[in-house]
């Protein structure tokens, strides 16, 4: 009881799990709506089928994915080896099942820390107004017009490349795109009365802004989430393919692409294919469930 | 124009094929429009059950009931234009002798593009943002075929009454107000000669005295070119000031049916009676007790009905009303749905008579808008509306010598020079101009004047959401306060509350009503704990909000209980003054009459002030014991409610009571602002070298003021007691 009520009043985000929520109501009742559409389910399936991957991956690998066969490279798909073997050996089954967990890592850490961040960013700019509004506004446009992958590359090269720098790398670049969706948002929730209402009792901004004004947008929040979550898989994929993203030795699937492109000549496409085909599945399957949500929820 | 020709040329007899009735069959001969036992639903869930009527040729035929009857559904289904998953499960429409189900796709776009017209609620939304008013009426007239179509258009804005008609034509739909926006849409309508013109609350969204002209507009042009005009609204005075003859609607079904005249003044069923009862008549005010209101609710779209709709919430009904479906009453060209109706004789001055004894309001420990609790005739010991609280005869010892301002005590709110400009494109705007006034305690200040004449942003200064131009002020107690929200005490906040106009907006959606109250409670009255939870039930049962409701959010209440809950959270910090801002234009009249009922006893208990905004000004006379005229940022008048209203008055609260009473106002020029007297150009009695030149003296400090050139004794006069009748 203390516990909780010392989380209310410090942890804003707490409130997205807490009983009282709407959000748990309210998802109950998209919930049905979302059943009934066949791209959602599509989407969820594909989605699902990575994640368990990602999870139970060292128990679902025949082979480790890290074992190289110097007596087996290159070979094509057998009954041994599902979708072959690469340069050194390597069964790609393994490593296309074991390349999830990487990728689902790295990309919803970096949508999550951006819509934190964006969501606080958007709220504030929304609520406050004025020269809050003007300057903060100013500086995300200066963010969102530097090409994404250009910006990526160059904190990357000045940071050295690690999972963790791309997290954070693609987190910024996301954040005031994000920002701007909560901001247009609170603006329009702000034209409510309640909004006035609540400032009448003396409430404070925070709480305006977090327990009275979030709740209510969170519909745009959450299409905008599993839309940036798309192109988050999007980005590391493409951040690893240029080898700037996910590191060697690694069965990241951008890196395996990478790594084997210049065989699809010789007659090796088994080796990129299955990674191609991984990682355009789950970019799929996420904007399935994105597009299915957002019918629902507008 | 050859298509109607041959369309009409086989006039069918088709209702035959639907009814027996013989008047139908007959009528569709002659009629504009007929609905034969027309049935509608959405999906499985009826809407519209059995509802037959006819419009004449030449007829202005009133569709009225509270929202969620049907209305708007029968008019689009009487044009077979019902949206995506609506359709008709029984009966038929014929509209000018022609089966609407009969036709092709082709003929009934032939029949749209020729014969009927519809007008919407909402002007803005009708016409196109990007093109000119020109462009969009011309092209009314090029679908036709017309050669001339700009020529023409320019002559229909002429006839709608649009002054200088070429001016119009190059605006854009923005720049003209919303009562020429609407007129633009009716020419638009009347370019093709239509045969049925059907109106869905054209004046809703309109001021009072802009509604008063559009309707004397429709009024003129049918009764020239002998256009059908089905007119659908909530407003039933309106309605009967219209049109020829009314159908009733209630729950989908047609309850009552004949002339305007004899359904407002003698209505023959419950529903009407009852619903006329709950109109503020203009004359009554809090002192002469409660409003009449209907228990109950409508029930909803989908639930099951007892064989007469209107049982549960009836007083008269009685065993066989829930049992047998009750016959059409015909008496004369009247009907009536009701078993009691040949009996039934209650005009509605004599419900008046004795509120609380006829009518319950509230049987039971239940919310009174709560649907499914039936309300029999002899529910033992119901209480009236305001049982405990109020003394209706004799609240107030003083009567209506309360309202003299001289006894009235001390000030509670005072605004001083309160003004406020605004940045505008063309140079400043003046929203408000210096307003000086007083408030005193347990008194309601009516404040009244169309959109735009500064009422809400007055509204907005004196809680502080809005800081007022440098030198004014807002007292409490004597003591200014600070001039924006952020310099207010939490005491001074405390003090000055509101009630917004739409519920919807004003509860957060997210949050249950439990925590809706509670908040202010805590925050305000610092109430912790089992305290906070008993003042929160205490909070909830003195709006006749129930444990129930209490676990809810606002979009599962309906309109009238979420207004209960906007007016309990303004009273859970005891405030000294409480702002009410149009707190029941978004509700139907039963539903209006129970929360003027409620804020009348809150006052009585609470001693709190109101300032009462409204264009209604029967509403505002019910409330007010003073009243306070608003014209373009101006308080033109300030006096005694009775004494603002029967006159000597301004020249524009003349206007504002004959639009009330349904006479024709009429505007000749553009209001002006500037140092001379805002009503200048729309005087009757202006005085040219006077008026336009030197700002007219007002003594804010009289009992009743009044800000204009003329003697007292040769200001207009409201004759007439029954002030809005």
């Amino acid at each position: 009881m203390v516990l909780q009520r010392a989380l209310k009043g410090t942890k804003v985000f707490w409130f997205f799990f807490s009983k009282k929520n709407c959000l748990l109501a309210f998802l109950m009742s998209v919930v049905r709506r979302l059943l009934a559409s066949p791209g959602f389910l599509a989407g969820s399936a594909i989605v699902l089928f990575w994640v368990v991957c990602a999870v139970f991956g060292p128990w679902l690998e025949p082979q480790s994915p890290y074992a190289d066969d110097l007596i087996n490279t290159l070979s094509p798909p057998t009954a041994a080896h599902w979708f072959g073997t690469d340069q050194i050996g390597r069964d790609i089954f393994s490593r296309i099942i074991a390349g999830a967990r990487p990728i689902l890592s790295v990309a919803p850490a970096a949508t999550l820390l951006a819509t934190v961040c964006g969501t606080a960013l958007g709220l504030l700019t929304g609520y406050a107004g004025g020269w809050v509004d003007r300057v903060l506004s100013r500086l995300i446009e200066v963010i969102l017009a530097l090409p994404l992958i250009v910006v990526a590359l160059l904190v990357l090269v000045a940071l050295g490349p690690s999972s963790l720098n791309v997290t954070v790398v693609i987190a910024l670049v996301f954040t005031p795109i994000i920002a701007r969706t909560v901001r247009s948002a609170v603006i329009a929730e702000c034209k409510l009365d309640y909004v006035p209402a609540a400032q009448l009792r003396d409430e404070g901004a925070l709480h305006i802004m977090f327990r009275e004004i979030l709740p209510n947008i969170t519909p745009p929040i959450l299409v905008e989430v599993t839309v940036r979550l798309g192109y988050a898989i999007f980005t590391v994929a493409s951040l690893s393919f240029l080898g700037f993203g996910i590191q060697p030795p690694s069965p990241d699937w951008g890196l395996t692409i990478a790594e084997n492109y210049g065989l699809i000549v010789g007659g090796y496409g088994w080796t990129v294919g299955f990674a191609a085909v991984a990682t355009a599945s789950l970019v799929v399957g996420v904007n399935l469930l994105a597009e299915g949500l957002q019918e629902v929820l507008r | 124009m050859s298509f109607q020709h041959s369309a009409t040329a086989r006039p069918k007899a088709f209702c035959f094929f639907f009814s027996k009735k013989k008047t139908f069959f007959l009528a569709s001969f002659v009629t504009a429009l007929t609905l034969c036992n027309l049935s509608v639903a959405y999906g499985r869930v009826p809407i519209l059950r059995g509802v037959s009527f006819d419009v004449a040729a030449g007829e202005c035929f009133g569709l009225v009931g509270e929202s969620g009857c049907g209305k708007s559904t029968a008019a689009l289904a009487a044009l077979r234009a019902l949206p995506r998953g609506g359709r008709i499960t029984g009966g038929g429409v014929s509209i000018a002798g022609r089966d609407l189900a009969a036709l092709s796709a082709s003929g009934l776009r032939r029949l749209w593009a020729r014969d009927v017209s519809m007008v919407y609620q909402d002007p803005s939304r009708a016409l196109n943002p990007t093109l000119t008013v020109g462009a969009q009426v011309a092209e009314a007239f090029a679908v036709l075929g017309v050669a001339d179509a700009v020529a023409r258009a320019e002559a229909m804005l002429g006839t709608v009454q649009i002054p200088r008609p070429a001016r119009a034509m190059a605006a854009y739909p923005h720049q003209l107000s919303g009562g020429t926006q609407q007129r633009v849409v009716i020419a638009m309508a009347l370019a093709k000669d239509p045969k049925l013109l059907v109106l869905d609350e054209p004046t809703t969204g309109l001021d009072a005295t802009v509604e008063a002209g559009i309707l004397d507009l429709v009024d003129a042009l049918r009764r020239g070119r002998g256009t059908s005009v089905l007119l659908i609204s909530h407003n039933l005075r309106m309605v009967a000031r219209m049109c020829d003859r009314i159908g009733v609607l209630y729950a989908g079904s047609l309850v009552e049916l004949g002339a305007a005249s004899d359904i407002l003044r003698a209505p023959r069923h419950p529903y009407t009676a009852r619903l006329v009862a709950c109109l503020p008549d203009g004359v009554r005010r809090k002192q002469d007790g409660a409003l009449q209101t209907i228990a109950g609710q409508l029930p909803a779209p989908g639930a099951a009905m007892p064989a007469c709709v209107f049982a549960p919430r009836c007083d008269r009904a009685e065993a066989v009303c829930l049992t047998t479906a009750p016959p059409e009453a015909w008496e004369g060209g009247h009907m009536a749905r009701c078993h009691f109706a040949p009996s039934f004789s209650a005009a509605p001055d004599a419900l008046r008579e004795d509120p609380g004894a006829a009518m319950p309001e509230n049987a039971g420990a239940a919310g009174p808008e709560n649907a499914g609790a039936v309300v029999p005739k002899d529910a033992g010991g119901a209480m009236p509306e305001n049982a405990g609280a109020a003394m209706p005869k004799d609240a107030g010892a003083a009567g209506p010598d309360s309202l003299d301002v001289a006894t009235a005590g001390r000030p509670v709110l005072q605004a001083v020079g309160l003004a406020k400009t605004y940045a505008g494109s063309g140079g400043p705007v003046r929203a408000v101009s210096a307003l000086d006034f007083s408030l005193y305690a347990g008194q309601t200040l009516g404040l009244v004047g169309e959109s735009g004449s500064g009422k809400t942003t007055l509204a907005r200064m004196l809680l502080g959401l809005t800081a007022p131009d440098a030198g004014g002020e807002v007292l409490l107690d004597g003591k200014a306060m600070g001039a924006r929200l952020a310099d207010r005490s939490r005491a001074e906040r405390q003090a000055v509350q509101i009630i917004f106009q739409n519920p919807d907006s004003a509860l957060n959606r997210a949050h249950r009503v439990r925590r809706i109250l509670a908040r202010p409670l805590a925050h305000l009255a610092g109430l912790r704990g089992r305290a906070l939870g008993e003042a929160v039930a205490a909070l909830a049962r003195g709006v006749r909000l129930g444990e129930a409701q209490l676990a809810m959010r606002p979009r599962a209440l309906s309109g009238g209980l979420k207004q209960r809950v906007a007016i309990a959270r303004a009273f859970a910090g005891k405030p000294r003054v409480v702002i009410c801002d149009e707190p029941t234009s978004a509700l139907d009249v039963s539903v209006q009459a129970a929360i003027l009922n409620l804020l009348a006893g809150l006052q009585r208990r609470e001693g709190v002030a109101y300032v009462f905004i409204s264009h209604d000004l029967a509403v505002v006379r019910y409330l007010a014991d003073r009243i306070a005229v608003m014209y373009l940022g101006q308080m033109v008048e300030i006096g005694p409610a009775d004494a603002v209203l029967a006159g000597p008055h301004h020249p524009y609260t003349a206007a504002l009571v004959a639009a009330a009473r349904g006479q024709r106002e009429e505007r000749v020029g553009e209001p002006v602002t500037g140092g001379a007297c805002v009503f200048f150009a729309n005087c009757p009695w202006r005085i040219e070298g006077l008026c336009n030149v030197v700002l007219p003296p007002f003594d804010a400090g009289a009992v009743h003021a009044v800000r204009c050139h003329l003697a007292i004794e040769n200001l207009p006069k409201t004759e007439k007691k029954g002030l809005l009748f």
